[in-house]
């Protein structure tokens, strides 16, 4: 059901992902989203695939799953790649009608594939070994300079985590209340697309007022614990950078030179 | 009697293949007669919600078989629908299932679904509602304007409209105050009665279940320990005990005087029980003014 989706999920573990600094962790994503865009040639593109499986092997996590993430998107990957193999410029290697297929267009393919899917298993890899806790805590701490300009980065991030948190509840309720519903002879697998859309309403009514009724306790629990919004407030748990992060920054900043070198040195193909 | 369901070698494992991997069901095996009123008890995380929904085909089992009336509801899983008609179940707190503006509509939804119209219709939610012991002035207000516990009987009234043959509720008492329990209670019973149906009660209330149930099942860690008699389930007040539960405060009390080596009768279920067991021999002794 819902739950089977592993995306986004959070599996609790000690290998050395699991200890790296969140803060650290976020700006190496983010570094790698930029830098997986910025590859222009096989070397460079093995290079960022090379550096994605590095930290998936180190995440010690089952393939599994990562498998589980990619099977979401696999429509998405099928579909651009067939757009950009269609859609290249030069000489066609292959023509039928208005569908011609070119040494360029091979290599966008390629590229676009191989880059969708270095990305969600980088996210997936994130996610898998940040819980939602230390995600947003880092994001707090990243956004901080932000409050130069009166930006409410801790509200913000409360919002988030408390959204993030709420999430799984959510959808164990959704569960239930499906089973609920079906279990009164709602039929959410036949009919038209109209049909499906109204047997939706017994499942998302139930939920709106449970989620509202969820926000109202969480709101009063808040308050009856005196909570008051970000000013003063210290942390249960500091994060420290350690040798590990370093060694992590090391092999972020190798990826990101050695990308730029081959960039520079060899041959574009894109 | 005959037999109205009948599970065989039932299994069922959470979350395969992961790190969560958890075996709800184990291999469970055993007969429910028509009219029967069952009473099952266990620990939290005994399986005993995941058995109940393995009845209805809301979960399909990992392994084995159920059938009703002789047939394995999965023969043909198109018709998986007509199975959960037969057997209404009721689920924890199962009034964050309201939705419809009035509490007629609401009621109505299950019956709906099953193909009734017009007076047929109208007769399944009156009736419903007259069971469950709601106001008819109520059904035409909308569900959320209700009292918490008008609206546990609206939904209640909701499965109950569908007239299954075999009815499970999951702690359909839970959180209401002592005055609603009871009420509530007697209301199953009466229906129970009337109908003359199967009822399945799952609960962590001894005191409500020692006076309502035919027999009772004892789920730990996803077997049927045991499966017996009412009388017999709590003369065997140790071996509950090992299961992380109790007997009811009265047998407990009963059981005490009986180690004391007073003539009381073993397994005695209810209050008034009790009484008519005691009266005699405080009146023999003249205690009793």
């Amino acid at each position: 059901m819902v739950r089977d989706v592993s995306f986004g999920q959070y599996f609790p573990g000690k290998s050395p992902m699991h200890r790296l600094d969140p803060r650290g962790k976020l700006i190496m994503f983010i570094a790698f989203i930029v830098i997986i865009f910025c590859t222009f040639n096989y070397v460079s593109l093995g290079i960022t695939a090379a550096f994605t499986v590095l930290f998936l092997v180190l995440s010690q996590i089952s393939p599994k799953f990562y498998f589980k993430s990619l099977k979401v998107i696999i429509f998405i990957v099928i579909f651009t790649s067939l757009l950009n193999l269609f859609y290249g410029s030069g000489e066609p290697l292959w023509q039928w009608g208005i569908l011609r297929i070119t040494v360029n267009g091979i290599n966008r393919a390629v590229f676009v594939t191989v880059r969708i899917v270095c990305l969600i298993l980088a996210g997936s890899c994130l996610t898998f070994t940040t819980s939602p806790t230390e995600l947003t805590d880092a994001i707090e701490r990243l956004m901080k300079p932000l409050k130069v300009i009166r930006f409410p980065v801790h509200e913000i991030a409360m919002m988030m985590s408390l959204a993030l948190r709420f999430v799984p509840t959510l959808l164990e309720e959704t569960d239930k209340i499906m089973a609920a519903q079906k279990a009164r002879g709602a039929d959410m697998e036949s009919g038209n697309l109209f049909k499906r859309v109204k047997a939706l309403i017994p499942i998302l009514i139930p939920l709106f007022v449970s989620a509202f009724r969820r926000a109202y306790d969480v709101a009063t629990a808040m308050e009856c614990r005196c909570y008051r919004g970000g000013a003063g407030r210290t942390r249960m748990k500091q994060i420290h950078l350690s040798a590990r992060d370093v060694a992590a920054f090391i092999v972020t900043a190798l990826t990101i030179g050695g990308v730029i070198v081959c960039n520079i040195f060899l041959k574009r193909v894109l | 009697m005959s037999c109205v369901l009948e599970l065989k070698n039932l299994s069922f494992v959470y979350g395969k293949g992961t790190p969560f991997e958890k075996k709800a069901v184990d291999n469970v095996s055993l007969k429910i007669e028509k009219g029967e009123f069952i009473g099952v008890i266990g620990h939290t995380g005994s399986g005993k919600s995941t058995l109940m929904q393995m009845l209805n085909g809301l979960i399909r089992p990992s392994s084995g078989q159920v059938l009703l009336d002789g047939n394995d509801i999965w023969a043909q899983p198109k018709k998986i629908r007509d199975v959960r008609f037969r057997v209404g179940m009721v689920f924890q707190y199962p009034e964050y299932q309201l939705f419809e503006e009035t509490v007629y509509k609401d009621i109505s939804f299950g019956p709906q679904n099953q193909g009734k119209e017009g007076e047929a219709l109208d007769k399944a939610v009156r009736d419903a509602a007259d069971f469950t012991g709601l106001k008819p002035s109520l059904l035409e207000k909308s569900p959320f304007d209700l009292s918490g516990g008008e609206k546990r009987r609206a939904a209640i009234a909701g499965v109950i409209a569908m007239d299954p043959e075999v009815l499970v509720l999951d702690e359909p008492t839970a959180g209401l105050d002592p005055m609603g329990r009871e009420v509530l209670l007697s209301q199953i019973v009466r229906y129970h009665k009337e109908r003359q149906n199967t009822v399945l009660l799952v609960t962590h209330t001894m005191e409500d279940i020692a006076r309502v149930a035919d027999r009772i099942i004892v789920m730990n860690k996803g077997r049927p320990e045991m499966f017996a008699p009412t009388k017999e389930i709590f003369s065997r007040g140790d071996e509950l005990e090992a299961f992380g539960l109790r007997v009811p405060q009265i047998t407990a009390i009963m059981r005490q005087l009986r180690d004391k080596g007073i003539d009381v009768p073993e397994g005695v279920l209810s209050v008034d029980e009790a009484f008519a067991a005691l009266v005699p021999l405080l009146q023999k002794e003249g205690k009793l003014w």
